[in-house]
C-alpha cells in the first residue's frame, strides 16, 4: 500500500481547487479529475470503470488486473483529502453490468470502507445500467440537487433547459495543445459555464479529444474551455487553442 | 565440380541457352544430396536464386510426376522477406520449369492469396510453395500441419542476412524449429549477401545440440566479382554544414543521370526521397523520366514504377530501402547513394543493385549531404576497398515473438511444455532460453502471466490432466490467426486529396477524392490545418483530419512550410563510427578529403582540439546568454538522444540548470543557464562522474517511466505477444485506438508488476532498438578516464553542424508541464492585451 500512503501525503494539505461557476453554483475542479461542491460537501467522480481488466480478460484479452486497485487507491486518497459528506459516482462506475459482482473481496471491503458514514449515490451509465450488487448506496438514473443535475450522458442539445446545470461524464474528454512542434494530450474538464463534463477517473480509461464531433452536440464550436490535468495543478485553455488528434 | 551431377534434361537446358552451370550451383546440389544444410554467400548477379532451387528441381525431376490420388505434402518451401519477391521468383522459375517440362506444381502463398486457394493448398499442396515467414507461422498453427509438412525435404531462405535482423527472423527461427520436428529429413539452404559473421547464419540454418556446442551448416562462398567502382562526388558547390537534403548537389546529380542510361538513387528516409525527387524535377529541363518509389506510396503507384523500371522506360528512380532487396530491376548502370551510407555492408548491398552481371564492375557515386557525412563516405569507401563488413550480430530471440509462437503451437496440437522447450532451444536464436523464462512466457499466454493470479477462470490455454496445454476455445485459434506476424506498423493515416478549403467556402470538407498514400500519424500530429508539406512529390496543404484520413489539397506553392526530414532511420554503424573517429584523430589521412572539409578540420585543430580515437571530447562555451556543452561520441542519433535525456536529468540534479538538447549522428549539444565551463573546470561537477556508467541505472529508470519511445516499444510488444488484438474479426482496430490503451496499460503494469515478462520484452527491444542503450553502455565504458574537456570562448568549427540542427530537429528535455505552463501563460498575455 505504499502507493496509497504516498497519495495520502500528497493530499493531506487542504486540497486546492480551481473554482468555477456552473449554472451559478461555485464548484471546484481538482487536478485528480474529481469535482468538489463545497456548499453541499459533495464529491463527484465520473467513469471509474472498475473491473475493466477482468471484463477484457473474459474475452481473452488479458489486461493487467491492477486497474481496480489503482483506481480505488487514487479514490481513497482523494476522499481522505476532501472528507465529503456525499459522493456521487457519475455512471460507468463498473465496466460492465457484472462488474460489481466480480469485484474481488479485498476491493469490496475497501470500497465499503470508503462508503462508511457517507451518503453514496450511484448514477447508472451505459456500461452499468443496473444497481451494483452487494454494495451500499442509492442507485438513480439521474439526480437533481439545487441548480445542478447529475447524469451520466449529456443531453445532446445545446442550450436546452435540461443542459442548464448539467454535470456529466461518459465522454472521457481529453485535449491536445501544440507547442514547438510537440503536442501534449491530457484528460480534462470541459465546460461552457452552463454544463460541465468530467474527465474519466478510472485507471485504464482512455480519452476522447474534445474536438471530436461528439462534443459538438453539446458545446457550441469553440465556445468552451478545458482544464487539462497536470501534476498538482490544472491548465486552462480556451477551445480555440486546442488541436485535434 | 562436374555438370554431370545434373540430369540430362538440365544439362541440355543450360547448353540450349549457351550457359553452363556455375560451380557454386553444382556445389549446392552436391551438399544437399549429402543431406547437408548449406549457406550460400554470393554477390548479386551470381545466380543465387537458381542455385537455391536447383537441388529441389533435380530431386523432384527424379521423383517424377505425382500419381493422381497419391497423397503428398510440400517438398520445398521457399521463404522470402518480401511477398513481392515470392511472386517475382515464381515468375522467374516458370521459364526453366516449363522449358524443361518438369513435372510438378509451383505456387505462391502470401497475404494476398485468395482464401479458397489457401484452403486448397492445405488439402492438395503444391510441390514447391513460395511464401513468407508469417504464412509459415499460420500453416504451422493448423492441425493439418503435420500432414502438410511431413514429407518436406528442403527449405530455401532467401535474403537471409536481411531476415535474421528482425523479429520476423525470430518468428522464422521458431517455425524452422517446429518444421525440424515435423520433417526430420528437412535440410535448409540459406541465400545471403556477404556478412560480417557467416557462422551466425550457418548456426541459424541448423538445429542446435542441447549440450552447448554449436552446430554449423555447410558453407559455399562465391567471392565478389569485379571490384565496384565507387567515388565520392566532388562538387564545385559549397558543402553544407548540416542538413540532409543534398540540395547543393542536385545539378551534379542531374548531370550524372544524364550521362548514364538508368540510375538508381538511394536515400535513407521517405521524406528525403520526396525532397530529392522534387528538386530533380525542378531542374529537369530535358524532362527525363524520373520516378519515385517508397513504402508509403499507394501500392498501385509502386507497381507502376516497378513495371516501368523493369521494361526500361525510366532513366532514374529515387528510392528508399523499399527497393533495397532482391528484385531484379533490369539494367541499372549507376547507383547514386544520397546522404551518408550509415553502414559499409548496407552500402555494398545497395551498390550491388547496379549491373546485375557479377563480372562487370558496379558503378556508384556517394553524395555526402554535409561535412561530417564526407568523413563517413570516406570511411565507407575504405571499407569497401578492404571488403570489410559491418552487418549486425545475430539477435537474441524476442520474448513477445515466443509468446505468439507458443499460442500457435497450442492451436495446432496439445502442447507438451518440456518437449516444446527443447524444440525451441534447438534454434540458434533461442538457445539462451531458460526454463524459468519459458514457463513465464507460457503463463503469460495462458492467463496474462500476472503475479495476481486472478484470471485463471478466463485462461486461453488450460493444462489437462495429461500435462498437455490446450486452447480453451476454438475462438482462441481464430484470434491467433488474426494477430499473427511481427510487423506492427506505426499508426498510419491515409492521405486523401480534396478541394481546398482556402477558396473561402466554410463548408465542411467535401467527400474524399483520390488516396495518395499513407503517412505516419506522428507527422500529421504536428501539423495545423493550412500547413504545407511534401508528399508523393507534390507540395500539399493539410486541410484537416477525419477519422483515419488526413485530408489534403494541392498547395499553390513550391516551398513547403514544414521541413519534413525526420532523421536517419538507420543508426551509424559502430564500424563506420570507429573509422570516422580514427580519421579525425589522424590529420595525415586528410589528404583524401575535399579542401573545404580539410580546412574545417584544420581550424578545429587550431581553435579547439580534435576528438581522439577512443576518448570523448567535451567542449563548453557561452553563447547568447546560455552555456553550451557539445560532445562527440559518434554513436548514432538514437544513442545520443538517450544520452541527452540522461545527461540533462543529471545536470539538473547537479544544479547546472539545463534547458534542452539536440542530437545528430555524430554529436550531442546540451544548453542551459549554468556556467558549464566553470562548473566543470572548478571540479564542482566532475566530468567523469557526469559520464559515469551508473547513469544507466536510476536516471534511466526514472526517464523510462515517461518515455514515449518506451511506450511505443511496449505497444509493439503487446501486439506481437497477443496481449491486445491487432484487429477484431470484421473490424480493423485503428492504430490510434491501440496507442491510447497501451500507454495506460504500460503505466499500470510498470507501477504494479515491473518484472512482468512483457516489460522484460520491451526492455530488451529498447536496449537494442529505439534507445540503443547497449551501444550507449559500450560508449560509457570506452571513454572512462579518457574524457577531454576544453573550455572555449566561442563555438568551435566542429560544433557548428549540431547547433544548426536546433530549430530543425525536435528539441528535447523540457518537461511537459512547463511546456503547458508556457502555452497557458501566453494565453494569459493574449487575454490581458
Amino acid at each position: 500500500m505504499s502507493a496509497l500512503t504516498s497519495h495520502l501525503r500528497k493530499y493531506t494539505a487542504a486540497p486546492v481547487c480551481h473554482d468555477i461557476q456552473i449554472n451559478g453554483q461555485l464548484v471546484g475542479l481538482h487536478d485528480s479529475g474529481v469535482l468538489w461542491w463545497p456548499d453541499e460537501a459533495t464529491l463527484i467522480v465520473a467513469d471509474l470503470h472498475l473491473e475493466k481488466g477482468s471484463s477484457f480478460a473474459r474475452r481473452g484479452i488479458m489486461l493487467p488486473p491492477y486497474d481496480t486497485a489503482t483506481t480505488l487507491e487514487k479514490l481513497a486518497a482523494v476522499m481522505d483529502a476532501f472528507d465529503p459528506a456525499r459522493v456521487i459516482c457519475l455512471g460507468d462506475s463498473f465496466h460492465d453490468a457484472d462488474g460489481s459482482d466480480r469485484l474481488p473481496a479485498p476491493y469490496r471491503a475497501m470500497l465499503t470502507t470508503l462508503q462508511l458514514n457517507r451518503e453514496w449515490i450511484w448514477v447508472t451509465g451505459n456500461h452499468d445500467p443496473v444497481a451494483p450488487v452487494r454494495l451500499c448506496g442509492e442507485t438513480v438514473d439521474e439526480i437533481q440537487i439545487g441548480p445542478l443535475t447529475f447524469r451520466h450522458e449529456p443531453v445532446e442539445q445545446i442550450g436546452a433547459t435540461a443542459a442548464l446545470g448539467e454535470v456529466c461524464g461518459h465522454l472521457h474528454p481529453a485535449a491536445r495543445v501544440r507547442r514547438f512542434g510537440r503536442s501534449i494530450r491530457r484528460a480534462c474538464f470541459v465546460t461552457d459555464g452552463s454544463r460541465l463534463v468530467l474527465p474519466a477517473f478510472g485507471a485504464l480509461t482512455g480519452g476522447l479529444n474534445v474536438t471530436h464531433e461528439a462534443f459538438s452536440m453539446i458545446f457550441k464550436r469553440r465556445k468552451y474551455s478545458v482544464f487539462m490535468l497536470g501534476n498538482d495543478r490544472l491548465f486552462p485553455f480556451t477551445a480555440t487553442r486546442l488541436v485535434g488528434d | 565440380m562436374d555438370a554431370a551431377l545434373l540430369p540430362n534434361r538440365f544439362q541440355n537446358w543450360f547448353s540450349s541457352r549457351g550457359w553452363s552451370p556455375r560451380t557454386h550451383q553444382l556445389q549446392l546440389v552436391e551438399c544437399l544430396r549429402r543431406g547437408q544444410s548449406t549457406l550460400l554467400i554470393a554477390p548479386t548477379g551470381a545466380g543465387k536464386t537458381l542455385a537455391g532451387f536447383l537441388p529441389s528441381l533435380v530431386e523432384l525431376d527424379d521423383r517424377g510426376k505425382r500419381k493422381p490420388g497419391q497423397a503428398g505434402g510440400i517438398h520445398t518451401l521457399y521463404i522470402s522477406p518480401l511477398k513481392a519477391l515470392a511472386v517475382d521468383i515464381a515468375r522467374n522459375l516458370e521459364a526453366p520449369v516449363t522449358e524443361m517440362g518438369l513435372p510438378f506444381r509451383i505456387e505462391t502463398r502470401t497475404g494476398d492469396t485468395p482464401s479458397h486457394k489457401r484452403q486448397r493448398q492445405k488439402t492438395n499442396p503444391p510441390d514447391i510453395l513460395l511464401t513468407t515467414p508469417e504464412q509459415i507461422a499460420l500453416l504451422l498453427s493448423d492441425p493439418a500441419s503435420e500432414k502438410l509438412f511431413s514429407s518436406l525435404k528442403t527449405v530455401i531462405l532467401d535474403e537471409l542476412h536481411a531476415l535474421v535482423t528482425s523479429k520476423r527472423g525470430d518468428l522464422l527461427a521458431l517455425g524452422l524449429a517446429r518444421l525440424r520436428q515435423l520433417a526430420p529429413e528437412m535440410r535448409t539452404i540459406g541465400l545471403s549477401a556477404t556478412v560480417a559473421e557467416p557462422d551466425d547464419l550457418r548456426a541459424y540454418l541448423v538445429g542446435q545440440p542441447l549440450d552447448g556446442t554449436r552446430a554449423l551448416s555447410s558453407l559455399v562462398e562465391v567471392k565478389g566479382g569485379a571490384e565496384p567502382d565507387i567515388s565520392i562526388l566532388e562538387s564545385e558547390e559549397r558543402l553544407p554544414w548540416s542538413g540532409h537534403s543534398c540540395r547543393y548537389a542536385m545539378g551534379d546529380i542531374y548531370q550524372l543521370i544524364k550521362q548514364h542510361s538508368v540510375s538508381l538513387l538511394f536515400v535513407n528516409t521517405r521524406s528525403q526521397a520526396e525532397a530529392v525527387f522534387q528538386e530533380l524535377w525542378r531542374i529537369n529541363e530535358d524532362t527525363l523520366p524520373i520516378a519515385l518509389h517508397h513504402g508509403s506510396l499507394d501500392v498501385g503507384q509502386r507497381r507502376k514504377v516497378e513495371a516501368a523500371m523493369a521494361s526500361g522506360q525510366l532513366r532514374a528512380v529515387v528510392a528508399t530501402s523499399s527497393l533495397d532487396m532482391g528484385i531484379d530491376w533490369g539494367d541499372i548502370d549507376l547507383v547514386i547513394n544520397i546522404g551518408a551510407p550509415k553502414g559499409a555492408s548496407r552500402l555494398a548491398q545497395r551498390i550491388g543493385r547496379a549491373n546485375h552481371r557479377m563480372d562487370e564492375p558496379s558503378k556508384a557515386v556517394l553524395i555526402p549531404a554535409n561535412r561530417f557525412e564526407v568523413l563517413e563516405c570516406q570511411a565507407a569507401l575504405a571499407a569497401s576497398k578492404k571488403g570489410d563488413q559491418d552487418t549486425p550480430p545475430l539477435r537474441k530471440g524476442a520474448l513477445d515473438v515466443l509468446a505468439q509462437h507458443l499460442l500457435g503451437l497450442a492451436c495446432a496440437d496439445p502442447l507438451a511444455p518440456a518437449q516444446a522447450f527443447d524444440e525451441i532451444r534447438a534454434s540458434e536464436t533461442y538457445r539462451w532460453l531458460e526454463w524459468e523464462t519459458f514457463e513465464k512466457v507460457l503463463d503469460f499466454v495462458a492467463t496474462g502471466g500476472y503475479a495476481l493470479k486472478s484470471y485463471e477462470q478466463y485462461a486461453k490455454l488450460r493444462k489437462g490432466k495429461d500435462g498437455l496445454w490446450r486452447i480453451a476455445h476454438p475462438k482462441i485459434a481464430q484470434q491467433y490467426r488474426l494477430n499473427v506476424g511481427t510487423i506492427v506498423e506505426a499508426p498510419m493515416l491515409k492521405v486523401r486529396l480534396v478541394k481546398s478549403k482556402a477558396a473561402g467556402r466554410r463548408t465542411p470538407i467535401g467527400r474524399g477524392g483520390r488516396v495518395l498514400g499513407e503517412i505516419e500519424e506522428y507527422f500529421i500530429e504536428q501539423l495545423a490545418p493550412g500547413d504545407t508539406f511534401i508528399f508523393g512529390g507534390e507540395v500539399l496543404r493539410f486541410e484537416g483530419l477525419r477519422e483515419n484520413e488526413a485530408y489534403v489539397s494541392r498547395a499553390q506553392t513550391d516551398n513547403p512550410m514544414i521541413p519534413s526530414y525526420m532523421g536517419g532511420k538507420f543508426p551509424l554503424s559502430t564500424y563506420l563510427a570507429e573509422s570516422v573517429r580514427a580519421m579525425l584523430a589522424a590529420p595525415d589521412t586528410w589528404k583524401a578529403l575535399p579542401g573545404q572539409v580539410r580546412d574545417w578540420l584544420e581550424i578545429q585543430q587550431d581553435k579547439s582540439v580534435l576528438p581522439s580515437r577512443d576518448g570523448l571530447l567535451v567542449e563548453t562555451f557561452p553563447r547568447s546568454n546560455k552555456h553550451y556543452l557539445i560532445c562527440y561520441p559518434f554513436e548514432g542519433r538514437l544513442a545520443h538522444q538517450t544520452l541527452g535525456m540522461l545527461l540533462t536529468k543529471r545536470l539538473e540534479r547537479m544544479g547546472a540548470q539545463p534547458m534542452g538538447f539536440v542530437a545528430n549522428d555524430y554529436a550531442l549539444a546540451i544548453w542551459g543557464l549554468g556556467d558549464l565551463s566553470l562548473l566543470f573546470s572548478s571540479g564542482k561537477i566532475p566530468l567523469q562522474e557526469l559520464f559515469d556508467q551508473d547513469i544507466l541505472g536510476d536516471d534511466l529508470d526514472a526517464w523510462l517511466a515517461e518515455s514515449s519511445l518506451m511506450k511505443r516499444t511496449f505497444r509493439n510488444c503487446a501486439v506481437i505477444a497477443g496481449l491486445i488484438e491487432r484487429r477484431h474479426p470484421g473490424q480493423e482496430k485503428s492504430g490510434r485506438q491501440v496507442t491510447v490503451s497501451t500507454d495506460l496499460i504500460y503505466d499500470v503494469l510498470r507501477s504494479h508488476e515491473p518484472d512482468h515478462i512483457l516489460l522484460q520484452a520491451t526492455w530488451n527491444d529498447a536496449a537494442e532498438g529505439l534507445l540503443d542503450i547497449s551501444r550507449l553502455g559500450d560508449l560509457l565504458a570506452r571513454i572512462r578516464g579518457r574524457i577531454t574537456h576544453t573550455a572555449l570562448e566561442h563555438v568551435s568549427p566542429l560544433a557548428v553542424p549540431v547547433l544548426l540542427e536546433i530549430g530543425k530537429e525536435p528539441v528535447y528535455g523540457e518537461a511537459m508541464d512547463s511546456l503547458l505552463e508556457e502555452a497557458a501563460s501566453e494565453l494569459l498575455l493574449e487575454a490581458m492585451e
